[in-house]
């Protein structure tokens, strides 16, 4: 397999880097209406970034991790309806939250690869959703909760009816995780990930400590995740069971997989081509909308495994051939 | 404590009956998951394709409910022979990864397919007569459908652990199983076994779905909402083997008949629990060889 | 400047053809179900605004035009439904916001109306408070008291021993509350309660407990749909009919576009509700006409797409008397005084001070009639009926 990511020399962000930003700058003024779908694809780049950590870094091939990011609006949002609605200690809960419980799990499961763990993984985030489901009193059960408050942030932005607000802020905040992100796997933490990924027995034969760097990276994906349900919980003010939901974690991993993996900038394309096709196609053709999904996995799989991004890529590099 | 144990063995029985139609749509993954290493999560649709093919065949052209559960299986394992070598065949040597993304696809075409041929809506079964209504027996009524689904799939069950056991394609599966270089160095031909083998397998699963229909009903998202039931079988009892499978079947087909009937609002909550202990302690599965 | 003069010749010419001063267009937002296991709800609500929308387009106003806006909030599913909301109210500025299946989506979505001022007229969602969530919030189609609470009084006329089983969601607790005080006031005894998980698909250990505790009665709830055809389906293979139980419930679980699926399980199961399309009242069976000549001779509507059908009624109302110029409150002032004496499921009006539906409940059985199965309205139990949740707990 090819993968551009990875340990490389030079950790100096490019200027093409700064595209996603401008692009997000622009989107704010040029279409106010689109905010909401806006704030929500910014969420699911932050939760597809931590998926990236590790699948695309780590090779942990997870069908749950939406039990962190469920388990990070959850905690959000029983923070705002007891205690207090102050957002950034919602996102602070909602984070420690979700990576306590990736620690625990991490340091549980991370001994075993293979089948067992991608079902150990399936079988916590379904406990996680039982829990939710039957703690009604504490999480709405399947009714949702809903019909707290959010305070404006540091007292000043109120959260309003348009959504603008919740862009910046979550534009904010997917910053400040993408600049998190990078310079991790730029560092030599990253490189050894990767490393692992490449080749598990190696990096033990060669003495690095695999199953600790694993829940590291584990801890901190998870931490992310939480991050990112946090924010739906506030941009949204509601918490619904989806988002413990296994189907989440699939749908999470076909955007990143649509977008690249294991590069960063396919967290950030996946996501928004994902969603926004989805709010175009999925409303007026649900059962073409499937399967296009699907076959799109299919062919992606068999022909272009690098995704959008990797077609780029070969794209660039035929021009580039051509003209020398 | 006549109650009680009147209560414990309806709750076996019924278990029983969920347990075997779980074992039968799970089997063939755990083998084709043991045999060729490949993780197929799409091991749902041929359940699904199975029920589909029989209510059909049932409801459209008037067929007979053994002739067309008989021809859900001959049908699902022929389709998925050919799905076999046009696709799967491609993604052996494919990571876990590779295989897990192209299965879910898989899933996504099908859930789209039947929904477009099928509706949303779950579709009837009509059994036949001999096989509505009560049997009576220990003091107490049991259905006859699912009287009927045990002992039916005891005699699969037999007949599938008879062929593994004492025929000579039973014997080349259980070395390919076992170490698969060696098995094609003698020249056993794995290709063709890991398709008939494959087929045979989905065959299963479609008998499953189609006989199972009235325990699981047949809708389009039914490779998606059971898929994790599937998975649990397998990776609890172990892979590429014929009795983990069937003790983790029959374990969660009676726990979990047992916290509905004492326990409604615990939920899934114990099955989940069961399998993330089994895991940690045996990473390979009840039944499973330690890799 | 030719853009200009051009439109301007656009309206002068539509104006001149309809003989008004400016043609009107009515967005209205219907949010509903199009994908994922919901789908078959969401399908009935779109059948039903879709069928209203055609052959009504002509009575609207001269001049005046809807324009709906369909959007898929893929189950239940809040959060997706409330941007969906956002983005209806704020991108393509409909005036009416209608549909939605399910309770949790409805209570996301009111809060936006309060703030934005749209009249908001749920066409299904049930859930029992969600009209005090927002001035803006109407509802046609019903509560869960409103059939539960007299079931539970009738049957306690005829039994006295009775054990529930309803699904485990907010409308599913509201059932089985209203059923138990209904039965409990009249006299009877529960004996037992499940409420099962919604991601259950076989009953029959449930069904099994009901059996070995014997009641006369079993209160059963589900959302319209899989689990309910499940649920019967455990209740006949078990035989509990012949075990001397009876299995009664509200018409969710008998719905009209199921029923059929549910074979001879469903014989003689007796249930409460605001719609059959059985009934023989005139306006029903025009209705039902219509639906059959659109969709299939084989398809019956169920409630939801009579709650669809009316929502739409009642927005077509609100829009004629407005001439196609939309106030919100004077919008919230008509709906609140709306009456209809001829709907499918007969009268219905809406209740001022609640913004809820009143309508007749009727008790029915499930019979044969013509080789089909069909819920046969036996007699009304109610007429014009409030709903009994918001006359307990009136706000102080």
């Amino acid at each position: 397999m090819n993968h551009t990511g990875g340990y490389v020399a030079d950790p100096r962000i490019r200027a093409i880097e700064w595209l996603p930003w401008a692009i997000a700058l622009l989107c704010y003024f040029v279409a106010p209406t689109y905010l909401p779908l806006g704030s929500y694809v910014l969420t699911m780049i932050i939760f597809a970034l931590s998926l990236d950590l590790i699948l695309g870094y780590g090779g942990i091939i997870t069908l749950g991790h939406s039990a962190y990011f469920g388990t990070g609006a959850y905690a959000a949002g029983i923070l705002a309806a007891r205690l207090t609605g102050e957002p950034l200690i919602g996102l602070l809960a909602g984070t420690l939250a979700a990576g306590l419980l990736g620690l625990i799990t991490g340091l549980i499961i991370l001994r075993t690869r293979g089948l067992a763990l991608l079902m150990l993984t399936l079988a916590i985030t379904s406990l996680c959703f039982e829990v939710a489901n039957k703690a009604t009193s504490w999480t709405g059960g399947a009714d949702g909760l809903g019909g707290f408050t959010i305070q404006p942030i540091l007292g000043l932005f109120k959260f309003d009816f348009l959504g603008k607000t919740a862009y910046v802020y979550c534009l904010v905040v997917l910053f400040a995780c993408w600049w998190l992100v990078r310079r991790l796997v730029y560092s030599p933490f990253g490189a050894s990930l990767t490393g692992v990924r490449e080749n598990n027995v190696r990096m033990h034969a060669a003495g690095a400590p695999v199953y600790r760097r694993l829940v590291i990276a584990y801890t901190i994906s998870a931490a992310l995740a939480g991050l990112a349900g946090a924010l739906l919980t506030q941009t949204t003010q509601f918490v619904g069971l989806k988002v413990l939901g296994f189907e989440l974690s699939g749908e999470l991993m076909v955007m990143l997989i649509l977008g690249g993996f294991g590069r960063i900038y396919g967290a950030f394309v996946g996501p928004l081509v994902f969603l926004v096709a989805q709010d175009y196609l999925a409303k007026q053709f649900p059962e073409y909308w499937y399967f296009g999904i699907g076959a799109m996995l299919v062919l992606v799989v068999m022909f272009a495994r690098g995704g959008i991004l990797g077609i780029i890529d070969a794209i660039i590099a035929r021009l580039r051939r051509t003209q020398s | 404590m006549q109650d009680f144990l009147s209560s414990l063995v309806s709750v076996a029985f019924h278990g029983l009956a969920y347990g075997m139609i779980l074992y039968v749509i799970s089997v063939g993954l755990s083998v084709t998951m043991g045999l060729m290493g490949f993780v197929n999560l799409a091991h749902g649709v041929f359940a699904m394709a199975g029920g589909y093919v029989m209510l059909s065949a049932m409801n459209s052209y008037g067929v007979s409910f053994p002739i067309a559960v008989a021809t859900a299986f001959i049908a699902v394992a022929v389709a998925s022979m050919v799905l076999e070598r046009l696709l799967y065949s491609r993604l052996y040597t494919a990571g876990e990864l590779d295989q897990v993304l192209f299965t879910i696809g898989l899933i996504f075409m099908s859930v789209a397919i039947a929904r477009l041929v099928y509706g949303t809506l779950p579709q009837p079964v009509r059994l036949p007569d001999y096989l509505t209504g009560q049997l009576h027996f220990l003091g107490r009524d049991f259905p006859a459908y699912r009287v009927f689904l045990i002992l039916f799939s005891i005699s699969i069950i037999g007949l599938l652990w008879f062929g593994v056991e004492r025929t000579r394609w039973g014997a080349m599966v259980r070395a390919a199983v076992d170490y698969r270089a060696m098995a094609q160095s003698v020249g056993i031909n794995t290709s063709r076994l890991f398709t008939l083998t494959f087929a045979l397998g989905s065959g299963l699963a479609a008998l499953g779905g189609a006989l199972g229909a009235e325990i699981i009903a047949i809708q389009p998202t039914y490779p998606f909402e059971h898929l994790v039931f599937f998975l649990i079988v397998v990776a609890v009892g172990g892979l590429g083997s014929l009795r983990g499978p069937f003790v983790a079947a029959l374990l969660i087909g009676v726990t979990d008949t047992a916290c509905k009937y004492w326990v409604p609002e615990f939920g899934a909550f114990f099955i989940f629990s069961v399998t993330i202990a089994v895991l940690l302690w045996r990473p390979e599965g009840l039944f499973g060889r330690a890799a | 400047m030719r853009l200009k003069t051009s439109s301007l010749l656009a309206a002068l010419a539509l104006a001149a053809i309809s003989g008004l001063a400016a043609a009107q267009t009515v967005k209205i937002g219907i949010i509903t179900t199009y994908s994922g296991p919901g789908s078959a709800q969401g399908d009935q609500l779109d059948k039903g605004f879709k069928l209203y929308l055609k052959l009504n387009a002509g009575k609207l106003p001269p001049g005046v035009k809807v324009e709906p806006v369909f959007r898929d909030d893929t189950g239940a599913n809040a959060d997706a439904a409330k941007r969906l909301a956002q983005e209806l109210i704020a991108r393509e500025k409909v005036q009416f916001l209608t549909g939605v299946v399910w309770t949790p989506n409805a209570a996301a979505i009111a809060p936006l109306t309060a703030e934005a001022k749209v009249p908001f007229v749920s066409a299904n969602a049930a859930g029992v408070s969600i009209p005090r969530i927002s001035p803006y919030f109407a509802r046609v189609s019903f509560t869960l008291w409103q059939s539960a609470y007299p079931l539970g009084q009738w049957a306690a006329k005829k039994f006295k021993r009775a054990y529930t089983v309803v699904s485990d969601f907010s409308p599913g607790h509201e059932a089985e509350e209203a059923f138990t005080k209904g039965f409990k006031e009249a006299g009877g005894e529960i004996v037992g309660s499940a409420r099962v998980p919604m991601t259950a698909t076989d009953f029959v250990p449930y069904m099994q407990r009901v059996k070995d505790a014997k009641p006369e009665v079993i209160f059963a709830f589900n959302p319209a749909g899989k689990q309910a055809t499940a649920q019967m389906k455990a209740y006949a293979d078990l035989d509990l009919n012949k075990a001397g139980i009876k299995y009664i419930g509200t018409g969710d679980i008998t719905t009209d576009e199921e029923l059929q699926n549910m074979g001879d399980a469903a014989l003689g199961v007796m249930t409460v509700h605001h719609y059959s399309a059985a009934a023989d009242r005139s306006a029903n069976k025009a209705f039902v006409a219509a639906y059959k000549k659109e969709y299939g001779e084989k398809l019956n509507p169920g409630f939801m797409v009579v709650g669809a059908w009316d929502a739409m009624e009642m927005i077509f109302h609100a829009i004629r008397e407005q001439n196609g110029k939309i106030d919100p409150d004077r919008t919230m002032q008509l709906i609140k005084n709306y009456k209809n004496p001829n709907s499918p499921r007969g009268p219905i009006q809406i209740d001022p001070e609640t913004r809820d539906i009143m309508q007749n409940e009727y008790l029915r059985e499930v019979r044969k009639v013509g080789g089909q199965l069909a819920n046969v309205e036996l007699e009304t139990l109610g007429t014009l009926l409030k709903d009994p949740w918001k006359e307990f707990n009136k706000p102080k």
